[in-house]
């Protein structure tokens, strides 16, 4: 795979910010009560992430590395303001539901690492790269979030009704609780999944291992 | 209602019912990070008050006396992160060198409170409800005491745990979130208390 391939799909499955950095856990549990609100928020996020990431690869050689931290957290916040402002006028309702989580992008841990640990370092491209591919990562995993609790708590996803009137939801996973113990438990599922991965890779090679040490 | 029954109803709901991590989930960063030991949670719950006491105090002031005569108000996220920021390291110095130990005990904790969401959180909420001066540093103060019980009964359920058998699977951040979604369920209780 090429260097700008790996980039991307680096953010969405190896080192996904949701799952596997578990960074951002704010927006991540205060927002998905419903999937479009996770929609919103990835969106708004990955705007920010692969603009800052430009803005900063740019200016890379000019920030002196003292005051690298303010100057980041100054960019992120011209981008986090100027979301705040389109939203507000042309997506008020969405605007509503994320509320006070959109100006708090600012200091959203993963923008911020992004910038220290790839933007300042590699050229404008595969910055640009990386913010898209860590919004995606971030957006796809916070639209999972938002789809189960939506679903399990109000029984429709995307505002459609899933089941048939009879249908009593868990309302325990819309509200507070439900996002702690959702994203708890898919959290172990990935966890779960990707060691058993690495385990079997292990013992592939430990068996063509002593493969090759009996021949 | 007087204005110190109002501060009352303020401290009861800000701690308990509108808790800043269980209902609001606000500085979910540092309550997962640093509550593996109760000791140095109960440090950084009091670090957090510290900032987020002064944070409140000097918002506040920038917010009536610079931004809304000059017609500016947009520009408040951007100039509360710089005051969050310069305050912490102003705070840094300043218990250097007249409190060593102070220093010694939340040092490593005070440089992470700069992007603790909570404080940030704590004085645009204080914008948005037109708060004056005496109930912003009241609401800074009390949710930062709800962050400090939060944070602190995290990491006793956590002391307790370190040695106790569980799924690989569910070590670490999960087991955590699920620890915090059975305590909010708890704090789920405490809903309705003081309107």
């Amino acid at each position: 795979m090429s260097k700008a391939g790996k980039v991307f799909f680096n953010g969405i499955l190896n080192e996904n910010p949701t799952f596997r950095l578990v960074l951002g856990t704010c927006p991540t549990l205060a927002v998905t009560t419903q999937a479009m609100n996770g929609i919103g928020m990835g969106l708004a996020a990955t705007f920010v992430l692969v603009g800052s990431n430009i803005v900063i690869s740019l200016l890379r050689k000019f920030i002196p590395d003292k005051v690298r931290i303010p100057a980041f957290i100054v960019i992120i916040c011209m981008f986090v303001t100027s979301v705040q402002m389109l939203m507000q006028a042309f997506l008020p309702e969405l605007y509503k539901s994320l509320g006070i989580f959109i100006p708090l992008i600012v200091v959203n841990c993963i923008i911020l690492a992004r910038a220290e640990a790839f933007a300042s370092k590699n050229s404008v491209i595969y910055s640009a790269i990386d913010g898209l591919g860590m919004g995606i990562g971030f957006t796809a995993a916070i639209t999972a979030i938002g789809a189960i609790r939506e679903i399990v708590g109000n029984g429709t996803i995307f505002g459609a009704r899933l089941f048939g009137a009879n249908f009593e939801p868990m309302l325990i996973a819309a509200l507070a609780p439900g996002g702690f113990i959702v994203f708890g438990l898919m959290l172990a599922l990935v966890n779960y999944i990707t060691s058993r991965d690495t385990k079997a890779a292990n013992k592939e090679c430990e068996t063509t291992h002593e493969e090759g040490a009996a021949q | 209602m007087n204005d110190f029954t109002k501060l009352l109803v303020l401290l009861v709901t800000s701690i308990l019912s509108n808790n800043f991590i269980f209902s609001r989930f606000l500085g979910c960063c540092p309550f997962l990070g640093v509550s593996n030991k109760v000791e140095t949670a109960a440090g950084m719950g009091l670090a957090v008050t510290f900032v987020m006491a002064l944070a409140s105090l000097f918002t506040w002031l920038v917010y009536t006396f610079i931004l809304l005569p000059l017609g500016l108000t947009y520009l408040k996220t951007m100039s509360f992160i710089l005051v969050i920021a310069s305050l912490v390291q102003f705070v840094e110095m300043f218990l250097k060198k007249s409190s060593p130990s102070l220093y010694r005990s939340l040092g490593i904790y005070l440089p992470l409170i700069t992007t603790n969401c909570a404080v940030l959180g704590v004085t645009l909420i204080n914008i948005e409800q037109s708060y004056n001066l005496l109930f912003s540093v009241a609401n800074g103060v009390f949710g930062a005491l709800g962050f400090t019980l939060a944070i602190v009964l995290m990491a006793g359920v956590r002391e307790r745990l370190e040695f106790s058998k569980m799924p690989e699977a569910l070590k670490g951040f999960s087991s955590s979130l699920i620890i915090a979604g059975l305590m909010s369920i708890a704090f789920l209780g405490f809903s309705g208390i003081g309107g």
